[in-house]
C-alpha cells in the first residue's frame, strides 16, 4: 500500500510499504477514506519530537471503513464506518476508567523510553514517534487500530467524512482546550493561534457560553477565518498583545487563556526569537515557549491557562513566579478524545457546529508532501488539508 | 566515599592542569623539554582540552571514581609521548623530559588505584527491585502469577516454565546461541500475599526472588512488588543478558511488570510495528520503523 513516510528532517516521501495485519486479538484493520495533516505533524517533520525514525508512517487524524477485525473485537464489524481517536487507549486501566485516555497506562509499548524522557509514560499515539509507541500512522491506505473495541466510533448516518473526520483530533482538542477553562457566562477567553485547533477552540468556547473570544495570530487570512466563529482578533505583529488584552478587558485580563500554538511559536521581536531559535537549533531546549509565557502574563489573577499546543521537552525561562503569585491554574493534556467523541458527534448531528469550516485544501494522499509544504509555509492561504487515499 | 573524594581531588587536578595547558602552552612544553618540536604548543592545547574533559567527568559524575579510568587512558598517552621525547633528546631537555616522565608515572599510579577502587565498589550481588499497580483484585493477580507456567506470557526472555511439583519448576531461558535451563524452588509462600523462590543449588545460576501482592492505595487495584537478587555467577549471566539484549536487568524487570499489567488488564501484550517483539528501552535505536511489517510477524 501507499503511505506518507518520514524520510528525514523536512523530508517526506510517498512510499510503498507492506499492508498492515492483525497482531493482537483486539486489533482492527481500517481502510482509510479520509485523513488530515495536523499542526502537530509539523513538529515531527521539523525534527523537534525526539525518537522519530526514518521510515515512520505519519498521520494521526483519520477515518475509514473496517476491513478486518481480530477475534477480541465484538462491537465492530467489517464495512462499519469509523472515526479513530488519535490516542490509543485500552479502556481497562486506571487512567482510561478515569477518562484520561491520552495517558492510558497500557497502550505504549515503549513506556520505558518515554519514562526516561518524561518521568512517566503517556499513551501510544498513531504515527507520532517511537517514544509514543512506534505505531504506524493514518496517512496511508490502511491502518492497524489496536484496542479497536475502545476508541473508534461508528458513524451510522450519512454524515459526510468532512463533517466527522475532525472528531479524530482537532475538534475534541479545541473543545477540551475550551472546557479546561471552566467557562462561565460572561467570561472572556483569549486564544493564541488561529490555526484549525485555535479556530475550533474559539467555536467551542462560544458553545460553552463564553461572552467574548479574542484570538491572536499574525496571518490575516487565518484571523479572517476565525472571525467567522464570532471571535475578535489581534495581529501580534501589529499590536502589543499584553497591552491590547489589558485594554480590552478593563485592565483585568482574560478570564482564561488557551495556548493553541505549542513549541514552534514565533515572536515579533527578532532578538527574542533568535535567542530561543538558536538554543532550539543547538538542541539545548526543545521549545520556543513565547506563547506560553505570554498567556501566563496576560491571564487575569486566579485565571486558567489551558495548554493544548504540543510541547516536546524542556522550556527555558518559565515565569513560575507569575503563576504562583497570581494564583493561576495551568491545565494541559493531549486530548482525551475518547471522552469527547460521542457528545461532540451528537452536537454535529444536532447542527450546533460543522467543523468542516476549517478545510481549505483537499488532495489525494499521493500529494501529501505538497500538502505539508503548503500548510507549513502558509502558502495559498492554506488552513487545513484533507487527504484522500 | 573516600574513593569518590579522592576522585574529585583528581578532577580538580585535571582542571588545574587543563587550565595551565590552555593558558600557557609554551611554558608547559618548555617544562617537559619538548619546546623544540614543531606543533608542540598545539599538542599542549589538545592535552589541555582533554584534561578539562576529565575534570568535567570527575567533578560532574555521580560516582566519579569509575571515571578515573579516563585519566589512566590519558596518562598512558602522555607516557608514550614523553618516553619518545626523552629518548630523542640530550642534555637539559632530556633531563626535563625524564623528570616529567617520572611525574606522570606517579600520577598514573594514583589514577589507577582510584579507578580500581571505583570499579571494585560495584561488585557484589546485584539487587533489582520494581513495582507496579494493577487494576484487578489481589486474588486474581496472585493466582495468575502463582501459575508459574503463565510467566513466559509477559517475561520476554523466558521461553517456558514447566512445573514439576507444587514447589519445583524448570525454567527455560532464551539464549543467543543455546537455551539455558535451570530449576527453581519456592521457598516461602503466603497465599494472596507473597511468593519467594530461589534457584536450586547446582543448577547453574544463583538467583533468588520475592514477589509480594498488596492492596493498592485507596483500596484500588493491587500493588505487585518484585525484588530479585543475582548471586556472583548470576550477576555475570545478568550482565551477559544485558549485553545481548541491550538492557539493564532493572529495566528488564520493569518492562516485564508492565507487560504483566497489560496481560492482566487488557488480556494481551501490546505490540506496535516499531517494536513488535516487546519493549526494550535501551534498544530504541534498533527499533524498526513504525510501518507495517511484511509477512506474518
Ligand atoms: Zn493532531
Ligand atoms: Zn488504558
Amino acid at each position: 500500500m501507499k503511505a506518507n513516510v518520514w524520510a528525514g528532517r523536512n523530508r517526506l516521501e510517498i512510499q510503498d510499504v507492506p499492508d498492515p495485519q492483525i497482531l493482537n486479538a483486539r486489533d482492527a484493520i481500517v481502510r482509510v477514506t479520509s485523513t488530515a495533516i495536523c499542526g502537530s505533524d509539523l513538529h515531527l517533520v521539523d525534527g523537534y519530537i525526539p525518537t522519530v525514525k526514518k521510515g515512520d508512517v505519519l498521520g494521526h487524524e483519520f477515518m475509514g471503513e473496517v476491513v478486518e477485525v481480530g477475534p477480541g473485537v465484538r462491537n465492530l464489524h467489517v464495512a462499519d464506518r469509523v472515526v479513530v481517536p488519535f490516542p490509543i487507549a485500552c479502556g481497562a486501566c486506571f487512567a482510561c476508567q478515569d477518562g484520561l485516555y491520552s495517558v492510558c497506562e497500557n497502550s505504549n509499548p515503549n513506556a520505558g523510553m518515554a519514562e526516561k524522557l518524561m518521568g512517566h509514560a503517556p499513551a501510544g499515539i498513531f504515527g507520532y514517534s517511537h517514544m509514543l509507541g512506534g505505531f504506524p500512522g493514518g496517512q496511508a491506505e490502511y491502518v492497524r487500530v489496536p484496542f479497536a473495541d475502545v476508541g473508534p466510533i461508528k458513524i451510522e448516518d450519512d454524515l459526510p467524512d468532512e463533517k466527522v473526520l475532525f472528531l479524530s483530533d482537532i475538534f475534541p482538542t479545541g473543545f477540551m482546550g475550551a472546557e479546561m477553562c471552566d467557562i462561565k457566562p460572561g467570561q472572556t477567553i483569549a486564544i493564541w493561534g488561529a490555526g484549525p485547533v485555535g479556530q475550533l477552540a474559539a467555536a467551542s468556547a462560544f458553545l460553552l457560553g463564553a461572552d467574548r473570544v479574542i484570538v491572536i495570530d499574525r496571518f490575516p487570512y487565518r484571523l479572517r477565518r476565525v472571525q467567522r466563529t464570532g471571535a475578535e482578533v489581534l495581529n501580534y505583529e501589529e499590536v502589543n498583545v499584553l497591552e491590547a488584552l489589558r485594554d480590552m478587558t478593563g485592565g483585568r485580563g482574560p478570564d482564561a487563556c488557551i495556548d493553541a500554538v505549542g513549541m514552534e511559536a514565533h515572536h515579533p521581536t527578532p532578538a527574542i526569537y533568535a535567542y530561543d531559535r538558536t538554543k532550539q537549533a543547538a538542541r539545548m531546549e526543545t521549545e520556543r515557549p513565547y506563547v506560553l509565557r505570554e498567556a501566563i502574563m496576560a491571564c487575569r489573577n486566579g485565571g486558567v491557562v489551558s495548554v493544548i499546543g504540543v510541547y516536546g521537552g524542556f522550556v527555558d525561562k518559565f515565569p513560575m513566579g507569575t503563576v504562583m503569585n497570581r494564583s493561576l491554574t495551568i491545565r494541559t493534556g493531549q486530548c482525551h478524545v475518547q471522552r469527547y467523541i460521542e457528545p461532540l458527534l451528537d452536537r454535529i448531528r444536532a447542527g450546533e457546529i460543522d467543523p468542516s469550516f476549517v478545510i481549505s485544501h483537499r488532495m489525494p494522499l499521493s500529494e501529501a508532501p505538497r500538502g505539508f509544504e503548503l500548510f507549513k509555509h502558509k502558502q495559498d492561504e492554506c488552513n487545513k488539508v484533507v487527504l484522500t487515499p | 566515599m573516600m574513593t569518590d573524594r579522592f576522585a574529585r581531588a583528581l578532577g580538580w587536578t585535571s582542571l588545574a592542569l587543563g587550565a595551565a595547558h590552555l593558558a600557557a602552552p609554551r611554558a608547559v612544553t618548555r617544562l617537559c623539554g619538548v619546546d623544540d618540536a614543531p606543533g608542540a604548543t598545539t599538542v599542549a592545547r589538545l592535552v589541555g582540552g582533554r584534561e578539562l574533559l576529565h575534570a568535567a567527568l570527575l567533578l560532574g559524575a555521580k560516582n566519579p571514581a569509575q571515571w578515573a579510568w579516563s585519566r589512566v587512558a590519558g596518562d598512558t598517552m602522555d607516557l608514550g609521548v614523553l618516553g619518545r621525547a626523552a629518548a630523542n633528546r640530550t642534555g637539559a631537555r632530556r633531563a626535563r623530559a625524564l623528570a616529567a616522565l617520572g611525574a606522570v608515572a606517579g600520577i598514573t599510579a594514583l589514577d589507577a588505584v582510584c579507578a580500581r577502587r571505583g570499579s571494585a565498589k560495584t561488585k557484589g550481588p546485584l539487587q533489582v527491585r520494581a513495582s507496579i499497580i494493577i487494576n484487578k483484585p489481589r486474588e486474581e493477580v496472585y493466582h495468575f502469577w502463582r501459575d508459574l507456567e503463565n510467566l513466559p506470557s509477559f517475561m520476554v526472555h523466558l521461553d517456558s516454565v514447566r512445573t514439576i511439583n507444587q514447589r519445583r519448576s524448570r525454567w527455560k531461558v532464551k539464549g543467543p546461541f543455546a537455551d539455558l535451563e535451570r530449576e527453581a524452588e519456592i521457598i516461602d509462600e503466603r497465599a494472596g500475599d507473597l511468593i519467594a523462590w530461589r534457584s536450586v543449588p547446582g543448577t547453574g545460576v544463583s538467583t533468588a526472588g520475592l514477589v509480594s501482592f498488596t492492596d493498592g492505595p485507596g483500596g484500588r487495584g493491587t500493588v505487585v512488588d518484585v525484588s530479585l537478587e543475582y548471586g556472583a555467577p548470576g550477576r555475570k549471566l545478568a550482565a551477559a543478558v544485558a549485553r545481548i539484549f541491550g538492557e539493564h536487568p532493572k529495566q528488564q524487570v520493569r518492562d516485564d511488570l508492565r507487560r504483566f499489567k497489560q496481560v492482566m488488564e487488557t488480556g494481551e501484550v501490546v505490540r506496535s510495528e516499531g517494536s513488535p517483539e516487546g519493549h526494550r528501552a535501551l534498544r530504541q535505536l534498533h527499533q524498526r520503523p513504525a510501518q507495517p511489517i511484511g509477512g506474518r510477524a
